[in-house]
C-alpha cells in the first residue's frame, strides 16, 4: 500500500517504535477496507480531541498521534473493520496469565461443578465450609479476571472502537455476575458471544447471546420445558434484546416464543459422551454444541403463531425461524438504531438521525458497522460531540487514558473500586435492561460527588495504578503529569472561563489534577 | 368531561380543600414525613399475605403446589391477621409486632393498570404517576411533583432525598432532590476549599444544583454517620444490609429529610422461590428488620408524624410456573406503615375479592387491580398533607384520590 511509504512512518523510525508497531497493525486492519469514503473530518486538534473522545473510549496521546498520522476516514474504517490487533506486551501477558485465557469453557464448567460437588459430599462441616468458600472465591476471581481483561481491552486495545461496542452490546444483552455461578461464564460470553460480532451482523449477535450458557441460565431458559413453561427469556427477548416495549408484541407472543424456545438449555456432559435417552423419533432433533443443548424431549412439539404468522419449522430450526423474524422487525431496526444514537449522540438524539440509521439496519440486514457509519458521518454526530455525560465507566477509563496514556496498568483494583462506587460494577446490573444511557441516571448530587472523590483520587494518587501489591510503597511523584499531556494542551482553548479560573486556583498538581478531572468538560464526551 | 375539569373548578371554589382531607398530625403538617420503599422486581405478593380460610385458602393452595405458605399452626406457617388473610412467617419478629400495634395496614389488589407486565415499563410508570394514555415525561416523578406542591404550601421547606447512588425517576423533576446511598460511606476527600472550587466550575452550567446539593448531603450524611460511629465504639449493636441502610436513613429523617425514597432489588423470582422458608423467606425477614428498624430509629415522637409505604412494579402469577417460581403478574399488596395510622392500622384494608376460582383471577393468572395506585397515593397525601384538590391533581392529574383513611 502507498500508505507504508507515508512520510510519518518513516520519520517515527527510531524513536516511536511503539507507534511504528501500531501504525503497521492498522495497516494490516485497513488491508481489506476500500479506499476510505468516509465523510468525517474534524476541523482542529481541539475537534479532533472531542472526536476521539467520543468515538474511543477517551483521547489519549497515541490516538491522536495515530489519527493525525493516518487521518480520520482510514482510522475510522480501520475501528469500524477491526482485524486481530496487539495489545502493548505488558497488557497482553496479564491476560494470557488468566485463568479464563487458559481454560476453555467446556473445562471450567466441569471443574467448577466438580469442585462444587466435592465440597457439598464433605462429612466434616468446618471442612464443608472452607471448601464451599474455596469454590465461592473461585468463581468470583473469574469474574474479576473479566473485570480485568475488559478494562485492559478498554485502555490499550488498537480496535477502541470494537471494545466501546463490547460493552454496549454487553450491556444490551445484559447478564449478572450476581446470579448463580454467572461469574464463570460471563468471561467467555463476551469473548465467544459478544466481541466477535459487535460490529457485525446484528443477528449473529442475537444468536449467539442465545446459545450461550450464561443468557440462558441467567433468564432461566435453561429450565424452560414444555408443560413447564418460563416466561422470563421470551419476555425479554422481546421486549429488551429485539423490538423494544411497544414494538407490537402481545402477552400470547411471549407464550408463543416460551413454548418455541423449550428445550433450549445447558448440559455440562462431556464432549464424547453419549445423548440423554431419547425415543427414537426424537433423537435425530438433539443437538449439543459445546454446554449448548437442544434437548427435543422437553420441547414444546405443538404448532404455534408468533407475531401473526405460524411457526413453520420444527424443533431447534423453530428458534432460527423466530429470531430472523425478530431481527428483521422494523420495530428492531429502529430500537437498536435508536440505542445506539442514545450511547453515541444524545440521551434524546434527533428522530431524523435514528430515521436514517434505522433505514440503513434494513437495508444492510442489520450490518452495525453499516449503521455506525451512517451515524459518524451525520452532521448530527459532529454537532453532539462535547454534549454527551460520560457514564462512570466511561470516565473512569477516560480518565486513565487521558492521564496514563500508553503506560500499562500494574494493578486494576483502583479502577475497579471507582466503578463500583460509582454503582456501574461490570457485569454486575442485577436486572436485563442494563445499565441506563443517559445523564440524568449519572449526574445526580450523589453521583457527583463520588465522582469528584474519585477525580482526588486519580489526580492525586494515580501512582496506585502502578504498584503490583497494594502495601508497596508509590512511585514518586504519585500523581499523573496531566497538564502536560497533549490532549489536556490541545483541550485547553476550549474549557470555560469558570474552568480556566478553577484550574488557576490550583494550590498543587495534584489539585490541579483534580480540579481538570473534575471539571465540566472532562465529565461530558 | 372531565374530572380534570372538575376538580379544577372544585379547587377554585375551596382552595384550602377542606373536606379533602385533615392534617396527620396536629398542629400541622409541617413534622410529617414519607418514605417510599420500592421492592423493584415485583414481589410475590401471594406469599407475603396469605388467603387462610375456605375455598380461597383451597385455590391458593392447589394452585401452588410446591410453594404454597403453610397453614397458621403448621410448621413455618403463616401468621393470621384476620379471618381471612395471614402474613408470611418471616415477619413474625419485625412485621407482625407493628401490625399487632396497629402500626402496619396493607393493602391488597394494588398496583397500575398498565399491563405491560415489563418490570422497567412498568417501574417507570409507577414512578412518573402520568396517565396512561398520555405521552411520558420523563422528567416529572411523582414524589418529585409532591415536594414542588408541599413546597408551595403545607410545609414551610420540604428536603426530598432518595437513598440510592442514582437519582430514581421518581424524584426527577423541577423541585431540587438530593440522593446519597448509605451502604457504604466513605470518608472524605474532597476538602472545603476544593469543594467551593469545584462547585463555582459547574455555577453556570446545567449541573450546578445537583453539584451544590451533592456536597451540602454529604456532608450532612458524614455528621450522621459520624454519630453512627461514636455509638457503635460504645458496644452499641451495628446493623447489617438493608436494616443499616433504614437505620441510617430514619436518622437522616428525623433530623433533615421529610420525604425519602428507597429501593431493594432481588424480587424477581422465576425459579425455586420458596415457601415458608427458601429464598423469598430470606428476602421478606430482610426488609421486615429494615422497616422495623426504621421505625425504632425514627423514635416515638417523630415515627407518630412519619408514613412508611412498600410497593412494587406488580405482582407474580397466581399459580407457580414450571421452576416453583413464579412469572409476571399484576396486583400487588402495597404496605403502610406509620406510629400514626387512623383506623387502618392492624387491618387488611381496601376493595378487595376473594380469589375462590380460576374466573376470579385477572385474565385467568393474576390479582386484579382494584385500588389504583395513583388514587391510594393521592387519598394518603390528602389526608398526611391536608392537599387541595388542586394540588392532588398536580400530583396526579385527573385521578380521584382514594381514602382509605390511612392515617
Amino acid at each position: 500500500m502507498s500508505f507504508l511509504r507515508s512520510p510519518a512512518v518513516q520519520n517515527a523510525a527510531p524513536t516511536w517504535r511503539l507507534l511504528v508497531a501500531s501504525v503497521v497493525a492498522l495497516l494490516a486492519a485497513c488491508s481489506s477496507v476500500p479506499t476510505p469514503t468516509l465523510a468525517v473530518a474534524p476541523a482542529d486538534a481541539a475537534a479532533q480531541r472531542q472526536w476521539l473522545d467520543r468515538v474511543s473510549w477517551g483521547a489519549n496521546a497515541d490516538d491522536a498521534r495515530q489519527v493525525a498520522s493516518v487521518g480520520v476516514p482510514r482510522w475510522l474504517g480501520a475501528q469500524l473493520h477491526p482485524r486481530p490487533a496487539p495489545l502493548p506486551a505488558a497488557a497482553q501477558a496479564q491476560i494470557d496469565a488468566m485463568r479464563i485465557s487458559r481454560t476453555p469453557l467446556e473445562q471450567l464448567a466441569r471443574e467448577l461443578e466438580d469442585q462444587r460437588k466435592a465440597a457439598d459430599a464433605l462429612a466434616d462441616d468446618d471442612a464443608k465450609k472452607a471448601a464451599r468458600q474455596a469454590y465461592q472465591q473461585a468463581l468470583n476471581q473469574l469474574a474479576r479476571e473479566a473485570q480485568q481483561r475488559f478494562l485492559l481491552r478498554a485502555l490499550y486495545s488498537p480496535n477502541q472502537l470494537q471494545a466501546q461496542m463490547t460493552w454496549f452490546w454487553m450491556n444490551h444483552f445484559n447478564v449478572s455476575t450476581r446470579k448463580a455461578n454467572l461469574r464463570a461464564l460471563v468471561g467467555d460470553y463476551e469473548e465467544t458471544a459478544i466481541r466477535p460480532h459487535a460490529l457485525g451482523r446484528f443477528r449473529d449477535l442475537l444468536g449467539a447471546t442465545l446459545r450461550h450458557p450464561a443468557m440462558l441460565r441467567y433468564l432461566d431458559n435453561a429450565q424452560n420445558a414444555a408443560n413447564r413453561l418460563n416466561e422470563n427469556y421470551a419476555r425479554e427477548l422481546m421486549e429488551l434484546h429485539t423490538l423494544g416495549v411497544g414494538g407490537g408484541y402481545s402477552q400470547d407472543d411471549v407464550q408463543a416464543l416460551a413454548r418455541v424456545l423449550t428445550g433450549v438449555g445447558v448440559s455440562l456432559r462431556e464432549d464424547g459422551a453419549p445423548p440423554p435417552r431419547l425415543r427414537p423419533e426424537l433423537q435425530a432433533a438433539y443437538v449439543r454444541d459445546g454446554l449448548f443443548e437442544f434437548n427435543p424431549a422437553r420441547h414444546d412439539m405443538g404448532p404455534k403463531t408468533l407475531l401473526g404468522a405460524p411457526i413453520t419449522q420444527r424443533g431447534l430450526a423453530e428458534v432460527d425461524e423466530a429470531l430472523d423474524r425478530l431481527a428483521r422487525a422494523p420495530a428492531t431496526a429502529h430500537f437498536i438504531a435508536n440505542k445506539l444514537a442514545v450511547y453515541f449522540v444524545a440521551d434524546v438524539p434527533p428522530p431524523a438521525l435514528v430515521e436514517r440509521m434505522s433505514a440503513t439496519f434494513q437495508r444492510s440486514d442489520g450490518d452495525i458497522a453499516a449503521v455506525l457509519t451512517t451515524m459518524f458521518e451525520s452532521p448530527e454526530f459532529t454537532a453532539s460531540l462535547g454534549r454527551k455525560f460520560r457514564d462512570p465507566v466511561h470516565y473512569v477509563v477516560g480518565s486513565v487514558r487521558l492521564a496514563y496514556g500508553g503506560r500499562v496498568v500494574a494493578s486494576m483494583d483502583p479502577m475497579i473500586g471507582w466503578i463500583n462506587r460509582m454503582g456501574e460494577t461490570l457485569y454486575a446490573h442485577e436486572t436485563p435492561d442494563g445499565y441506563p444511557l443517559t445523564q440524568d441516571a449519572w449526574a445526580s448530587a450523589g453521583q457527583m460527588t463520588t465522582r469528584f472523590e474519585i477525580a482526588r483520587a486519580l489526580g492525586a494518587n494515580g501512582a496506585v495504578l502502578f504498584r503490583g501489591d497494594n502495601q508497596a510503597p508509590l512511585e514518586k511523584p504519585p500523581f499523573p503529569p496531566l497538564a502536560e499531556s497533549a490532549p489536556v494542551r490541545d483541550g485547553l482553548p476550549a474549557l470555560s472561563s469558570a474552568t480556566r479560573q478553577a484550574l488557576a486556583q490550583a494550590a498543587t498538581p495534584q489539585d490541579w489534577n483534580t480540579f481538570y478531572l473534575a471539571s465540566p468538560e472532562h465529565n461530558h464526551r | 368531561m372531565q374530572r380534570r375539569d372538575l376538580l379544577k373548578l372544585l379547587a377554585v371554589a375551596a382552595p384550602l380543600g377542606g373536606g379533602t382531607g385533615r392534617l396527620m398530625a396536629a398542629p400541622a403538617a409541617d413534622g410529617a414525613r414519607l418514605l417510599v420503599v420500592f421492592l423493584r422486581g415485583a414481589y410475590d405478593c401471594a406469599n407475603l399475605l396469605v388467603p387462610i380460610s375456605g375455598a380461597a385458602s383451597d385455590f391458593y393452595r392447589s394452585a401452588r403446589p410446591g410453594i404454597a405458605v403453610p397453614m397458621p399452626g403448621e410448621a413455618n406457617g403463616a401468621l393470621p391477621l384476620d379471618g381471612d388473610w395471614g402474613l408470611h412467617p418471616a415477619l413474625a419478629g419485625s412485621l407482625l409486632p407493628l401490625f399487632q400495634k396497629k402500626q402496619a395496614a396493607f393493602i391488597p389488589f394494588a398496583g397500575t393498570n398498565d399491563l405491560t407486565r415489563s418490570h422497567f415499563e412498568t417501574q417507570d410508570s409507577i414512578e412518573l404517576g402520568q396517565a396512561l394514555d398520555g405521552g411520558r415525561d420523563y422528567r416529572s416523578g411523582f414524589l418529585n411533583r409532591l415536594a414542588g406542591v408541599l413546597g408551595g404550601g403545607p410545609l414551610t421547606a420540604v428536603a426530598p432525598i432518595a437513598f440510592t447512588d442514582q437519582l430514581p425517576l421518581v424524584m426527577r423533576g423541577e423541585a431540587k432532590a438530593a440522593n446519597m446511598a448509605l451502604g457504604n460511606v466513605g470518608r472524605q476527600g474532597i476538602d472545603a476549599r476544593q469543594s467551593q472550587v469545584i462547585a463555582a466550575m459547574y455555577r453556570d452550567t446545567a449541573l450546578a444544583q445537583p453539584v451544590a446539593e451533592g456536597f451540602a448531603v454529604r456532608d450532612e450524611v458524614l455528621r450522621s454517620v459520624k454519630a453512627e460511629m461514636d455509638a457503635a465504639s460504645r458496644n452499641a449493636m451495628t446493623a447489617k444490609g438493608f436494616e443499616l441502610v433504614a437505620r441510617r436513613m430514619a436518622r437522616l429523617m428525623k433530623d433533615r429529610f421529610d420525604l425519602g425514597f428507597v429501593d431493594v432489588g432481588g424480587w424477581d423470582t422465576h425459579v425455586g422461590q420458596g415457601a415458608g422458608t427458601g429464598y423469598l423467606a430470606t428476602r421478606f425477614e430482610e426488609l421486615g428488620r429494615g422497616v422495623a428498624g426504621f421505625a425504632e430509629e425514627m423514635g416515638e415522637a417523630a415515627w407518630r408524624d412519619t408514613v412508611v409505604v412498600v410497593i412494587s412494579e406488580f405482582g407474580r402469577t397466581f399459580r407457580e410456573n414450571g421452576n416453583k417460581g413464579t412469572d409476571h403478574g399484576h396486583g400487588t399488596v402495597y404496605w403502610v406503615l406509620g406510629g400514626g395510622l387512623a383506623q387502618a392500622g392492624g387491618r387488611v384494608v381496601g376493595e378487595q375479592v376473594a380469589l375462590t376460582q380460576p374466573g376470579a383471577l385477572f385474565q385467568n393468572r393474576d390479582h386484579p387491580v382494584l385500588n389504583e395506585y395513583r388514587a391510594v397515593f393521592g387519598g394518603l397525601f390528602a389526608r398526611m398533607y391536608g392537599l387541595s384538590p388542586a394540588q392532588l391533581d398536580h400530583v396526579f392529574g385527573g385521578v380521584a384520590p382514594k381514602d382509605l383513611a390511612l392515617v
